[in-house]
């Protein structure tokens, strides 16, 4: 099956954190997908010249309105910072997937799963949340999320009130430049220990979904196969590039 | 389509044609795998070659690191829009492995298959003639665990992820077998030229 180019309208641009805003579009024919796929973004200038990059759906699958793609800016960067400071609401942009069919995750697979996302990292892992609580599901979650600071947290509004719900989802927060700000949240980066007290919190983890930058995403990994969990059961995306 | 206010940031310099559409050349090296950075101890690490089910020869690290290597440096592209030029390689040439092998190809197709369970599929014709190597050293250091070492498949003339990291094995198939990537929906092929990402491109 081709995966066709779409041309999507931007219909909302929603400011998450100081360098992070969801960008929301309306795709003329969208395509079901599964939690911690990506699409692909594809921009061209007047002389022709194109830039694609891949980008996670932060969307649950079930929404019925438009797609979000959570886009952090790259000072150096080639497409974050057109998205940041010349995208605005109306224009078109190609689109095409969904992509990617493994680091994802659909409530019928049960669980219980670990979810461990740094910095923007959390988009595919928000995507998986949402899902469950959509599905009502009670699969049992522990979510790790790693940012900056607490402001840093990307939809931390969001991930708290899921957290509130009492249903199975325990979410653990560490801040690298930063206060923790809650009981039982870290301010450090991501080690052993804390993988080993997250393993404990949620015993017979069928499923680990590790996602942020290269080093964040070795960091995780090796403290969850130091934790004695099989690497066969450890998904990983890393963000590079 | 142009997409408004869209410039886009050149190459600083001169890449002369090599970067293939859709893809921005790096100074990087990015590390992308779906799975976590296996460590193979060298004394456990081996390489199998297989026809269908049945091994044909099996070389361990000390015998492989015998066999004849070849320096190689080339562009490579991958998939998720990095292309990075002139990277230098070193390691054994599948011409080499096969005629340590004794063996003429069997068939027109391999799968690649890899510690931690990855594979992916390339056509014989794609591995012979100088096309490929297994890579042991990158830019005249032995090959780090992230970047696929011990032993990687280099197949610099399409996409990166048919260059399989953690590589430990290469069996000839009688039909194109789609590997990892290719199962989900990733091309059969990949070559970047032709942009061919994914299934029906």
């Amino acid at each position: 099956m081709k995966l066709l180019w779409q041309k999507a309208t931007i219909t909302a641009i929603v400011p998450r954190t100081a360098r992070v805003k969801s960008f929301f579009f309306k795709v003329p024919q969208p395509s079901p997908f599964v939690a911690g796929q990506h699409v692909d973004i594809r921009l061209t200038a007047d002389d022709g010249y194109q830039a694609q990059r891949s980008y996670s759906i932060a969307s649950a699958p079930e929404s019925t309105g438009d797609l979000e793609l959570v886009i952090e800016r790259l000072d150096d960067g080639e497409v974050s910072p057109f998205f940041h400071d010349i995208a605005a609401v109306g224009d078109e942009i190609e689109l095409r997937g969904p992509i990617g069919g493994y680091f994802v995750w659909n409530a019928a697979q049960g669980g219980p799963i670990i979810l461990i996302g740094g910095g923007s990292g959390i988009v595919p892992l928000l995507s998986m949340v949402r899902h469950r609580a959509a599905q009502r599901s009670s699969v049992p979650v522990a979510l790790l999320v790693s940012a900056r600071t607490w402001d840093d947290v990307i939809h931390r509004d969001e991930l708290l009130a899921l957290a509130q719900r009492h249903d199975g989802l325990r979410l653990i927060l560490t801040t690298t430049r930063g206060p923790a700000m809650r009981e039982g949240d870290y301010q450090r980066r991501i080690d052993a220990p804390m993988i080993t007290a997250l393993l404990q919190a949620l015993p017979a983890a069928q499923q680990c979904f590790v996602c942020g930058s290269n080093p964040f995403v070795e960091a995780a990994a090796q403290s969850l196969i130091a934790a004695a969990v099989s690497a066969d059961v450890i998904r990983t995306e890393r963000y590079g590039g | 389509m142009t997409t408004r206010g869209f410039s886009g940031r050149r190459p600083p310099r001169d890449t002369s044609g090599r970067v293939p559409p859709g893809q921005s050349a790096t100074d990087g090296f990015p590390v992308l795998s779906a799975t976590p950075t296996p460590y193979i101890p060298m004394d456990q690490w081996s390489f199998t070659l297989k026809v269908g089910p049945k091994p044909v020869m099996t070389w361990t690290w000390e015998q492989f690191n015998a066999l004849p290597q070849t320096r190689f440096t080339r562009d490579i592209h991958c998939v998720t829009k990095w292309t990075k030029l002139a990277t230098a390689w070193e390691g054994v040439s599948i011409d080499d492995l096969l005629a340590a092998a004794g063996l003429a190809p069997p068939t027109q197709y391999t799968l690649a298959h890899s510690y931690g369970g990855y594979s992916t599929n390339v056509p014989i014709e794609d591995l012979i003639d100088g096309k490929a190597l297994v890579a042991l050293r990158y830019d005249g250091k032995p090959l780090p665990p992230e970047h696929g070492g011990p032993a990687r498949l280099l197949v610099p003339h399409l996409y990166f992820w048919k260059s399989a990291k953690w590589v430990n094995g290469l069996q000839f198939t009688r039909r194109d077998e789609a590997g990892f990537w290719e199962l989900r929906g990733y091309h059969m092929y990949g070559d970047p030229w032709r942009e061919q990402r994914f299934s029906g491109d």
